[in-house]
């Protein structure tokens, strides 16, 4: 253990060379490497585990968590029926109340507008609270790459965050950023920060940041933040944290930006009394989380915090095109990582295998979809279909079956490959003639014969390889089922 | 087949039938899948019957439940395989809700864990009517096991596509299997234990595995 480099290292120089989110042609390859790593597979069974027991206590004390789960699919079904005039609503209210509106097409849209507004308020210092929709779109680096000549540093906030940032690394988890890390791995990370060796214990490395952070928050010229939600009828943005960052950022710095996906939208301030409920519990295990923050507007008149100018981005990135489609659930997710925790794949690779923004079966569904198939070819394969997830999602979003629509879809656009096509088509020609799939399994018992040892198939190099590799295969019965009928069993 | 012949059952076997299809469907090729399908129905169709029962979870959901979701957008072909769905009945579930059975009276000595795969599990419900079967064997002392509700990393081909991540999901259900002592594994899918049993057996271990009808059929002369 003691050669072996920390997690941020070892993972690094991969990633940069690819580039994240772009090729997630290997998760295989990642995946290969990630269950060979059994001090990533421990942090990753310990935080899963933990949060899949939470999560059912806290769910199974709440009686009416089918019907929360109902109406929250209901609400954001009928949110996405109605998007276009969610938006002007939300747009309308956040101007009414003196903030400023900007709607993103895309990635490139957002850093600008926000590049622009940095160079106008002659900022240095953006401080910034969780969010996966900047993840997404790489606002760090399109910033610190395109608006070089601002001298621009860009504070993350949240712990696992700055840690991720620190190491130059990626969050594996939509909740938990860090958690392939473990307490070892991030006492050696900030020690560095620190210039002395701190010791490896949570409320030493706690103690450490919170000092550094609060400078953060005090000189930062921008606050930039996600949103959980965002409240159509009041322009109100919502955001949930445990560590308190979240209220500095969006409440301290004169500016207030928030990039919000749009499918965040939810009708009326009264539906955050479901979705709220439901995040807390489905992610984390807990009633609410210790911070619940909304914030309406900057800072009124007679009002004491708040930020003297607040932007509202309103990021596209793709989204309104799943609209109206056979894909349109996968904008119900509210970020809980609920169906990260329970995936039996993402327990065994955790995120980064997946080389996307987003990780798990929500990752595996909206990667392709926001960027299309060609980018990530292998992700809606990154799952037994075992539909631990769609169980686990608490706005109900039929999770397998859309990986399994996005296979097909893969089919019907020619990205299979040809050795898959010509199998399958095989399969359904043997499987529609009884006769030939009779044939076909006589072949099969006589081919088998040299191969039998020990009453299973020997390991040989070929199409088999993949299940020989690792585990024993059973031959096929000497007779079929149907010889044994016709012989009268 | 011996077991439904004992509780008074007529048996058909409609000899042209083939396969459900799920292999393509879980491919996505969703074509082929309906080609087998059809093919499918078409068998089954031209048969009198009441149910259709099948010994797995995973077929009996590709017939009940993804027939359906294959042939959402033609009308025909749906309506045909809904009705059809209707009357397909996974194993366990036909013993105990259909017929009413819950003890075969037979016997097996072992301290058994049972998998439950996942479609059984999540597009079906039926978690209990194996367990109350098992119940009533005698002899057979029937285990909890850690994280029993995990997919144990079959996935038709997603264990051939992704064999190492499938491999190490098998390591971690034998993990637990170990940890709860059990000498036996028994489940209703023939796919899952045949993943399951492979690894068991390539890692040096000689847990016994039986489908569920295997353990219930004392006939059976191997079992016991």
């Amino acid at each position: 253990m003691e050669t072996k480099k920390p997690t941020h290292e070892r993972d690094t120089e991969d990633r940069r060379h690819e580039g994240i989110a772009s090729k997630v042609e290997g998760f295989n390859e990642r995946g290969r490497k990630a269950v060979r790593d059994r001090e990533l597979h421990d942090a990753v069974e310990h935080f899963t585990r933990k949060s899949v027991a939470a999560r059912n206590t806290a769910l199974n004390a709440l009686p009416d968590a089918p019907e929360l789960r109902e109406r929250a699919y209901r609400i954001k079904q009928e949110t996405m029926a109605n998007l276009d005039r969610y938006l002007e609503q939300v747009a309308d209210a956040v101007e009414a109340r003196g903030g400023k509106v900007f709607f993103a097409k895309d990635g490139e849209d957002a850093v600008r507008y926000v590049g622009d507004l940095a160079r106008r308020r002659n900022a240095k210092v953006i401080a910034k609270s969780k969010s996966m929709a900047t993840e997404e779109i790489e606002l760090n680096r399109r910033l610190e790459e395109d608006y070089a000549g601002l001298g621009l540093e860009i504070a993350e906030t949240d712990l696992g965050e700055w840690i991720a940032q620190l190491a130059d690394d990626h969050p594996s988890h939509i909740v938990g950023p860090i958690l392939h890390m473990n307490r070892r791995q991030v006492a050696e990370i900030l020690s560095g920060v620190a210039g002395e060796k701190l010791p490896p214990n949570a409320e030493d490395l706690a103690a450490f940041a919170r000092k550094r952070l609060r400078e953060k928050f005090l000189t930062a010229d921008i606050g930039m933040s996600g949103a959980n939600f965002g409240v159509a009828e009041t322009g109100t943005i919502c955001t949930v944290t445990n560590e308190g960052n979240g209220r500095l950022v969006t409440s301290v710095p004169p500016v207030h930006v928030v990039v919000m996906g749009i499918e965040k939208l939810i009708p009326r301030f009264s539906d955050l009394s479901v979705f709220v409920q439901l995040l807390a519990r489905s992610g984390t295990g807990q009633k609410l989380t210790v911070y619940t923050n909304f914030v309406t507007g900057p800072r009124g008149e007679g009002e004491l915090d708040g930020a003297e100018e607040m932007h509202l981005i309103l990021l596209d990135n793709g989204r309104s095109e799943l609209l109206g489609t056979e894909f349109e659930e996968a904008l119900y997710c509210i970020r809980c990582g609920a169906c990260l925790n329970v995936c039996p794949v993402y327990r065994q690779t955790g995120g980064h295998a997946y080389g996307s923004t987003y990780s798990g079966p929500i990752g595996a569904v909206i990667t392709p979809l926001l960027k299309g198939n060609e980018e990530a070819k292998d992700l809606p394969h990154a799952s037994s279909l075992c539909g631990a997830c769609s169980e686990a999602c608490p706005v109900g979003i039929p999770l397998h079956d859309l990986l399994l629509k996005l296979r097909n879809q893969q089919v019907e656009e020619g990205l299979a490959s040809n050795a898959q096509e010509l199998a399958f088509k095989s399969f359904e020609n043997a499987m529609k003639r009884p006769t030939l799939y009779r044939i076909s399994g006589k072949a099969g018992r006589v081919a088998q014969k040299p191969l039998l040892r020990d009453g299973s198939i020997r390991p040989v190099p070929g199409p088999l390889s993949g299940w020989i590799d690792s585990r024993d295969l059973p031959p096929l019965a000497e007779k079929s089922f149907r010889e044994l009928w016709k012989e009268g069993i | 087949m011996r077991i439904l012949r004992r509780l008074g059952v007529e048996v058909i076997y409609p000899e042209d039938q083939t396969c459900c299809g799920q292999p393509a469907f879980n491919s996505g090729f969703f074509d082929e899948a309906r080609g087998v399908a059809r093919h499918f129905l078409s068998v089954f169709e031209r048969e009198r019957f009441d149910y259709i029962v099948c010994p797995s979870g995973s077929c009996t959901a590709m017939l009940s439940h993804y027939y359906p979701f294959i042939f959402k957008e033609m009308l025909e072909e749906r309506e045909r395989s809904e009705a059809l769905g209707h009357r397909v009945r996974e194993f366990s579930d036909f013993l105990v809700n259909v017929l009413g059975v819950k003890d075969l009276g037979v016997r097996y000595e072992g301290r058994a864990a049972f998998h439950t795969g996942c479609h059984q599990r999540r597009e079906l419900g039926i978690l209990e009517e194996p367990r109350e079967l098992l119940s009533n064997v005698e002899g057979l002392e029937l285990l909890e096991w850690e994280n029993d509700e995990l997919c144990c990393g079959f996935g038709g081909t997603f264990a051939v596509k992704m064999p190492d991540i499938s491999t190490a999901m098998a390591d971690e259900k034998i993990k637990a299997l170990e940890k709860s002592g059990a000498d036996t594994l028994i489940s209703g899918d023939s796919s899952c234990l045949m993943h399951l049993e492979g690894r068991l057996k390539r890692t040096g271990h000689d847990t016994r595995v039986y489908h569920l009808a295997q353990i219930l059929d004392s006939d059976e002369g191997k079992v016991g």
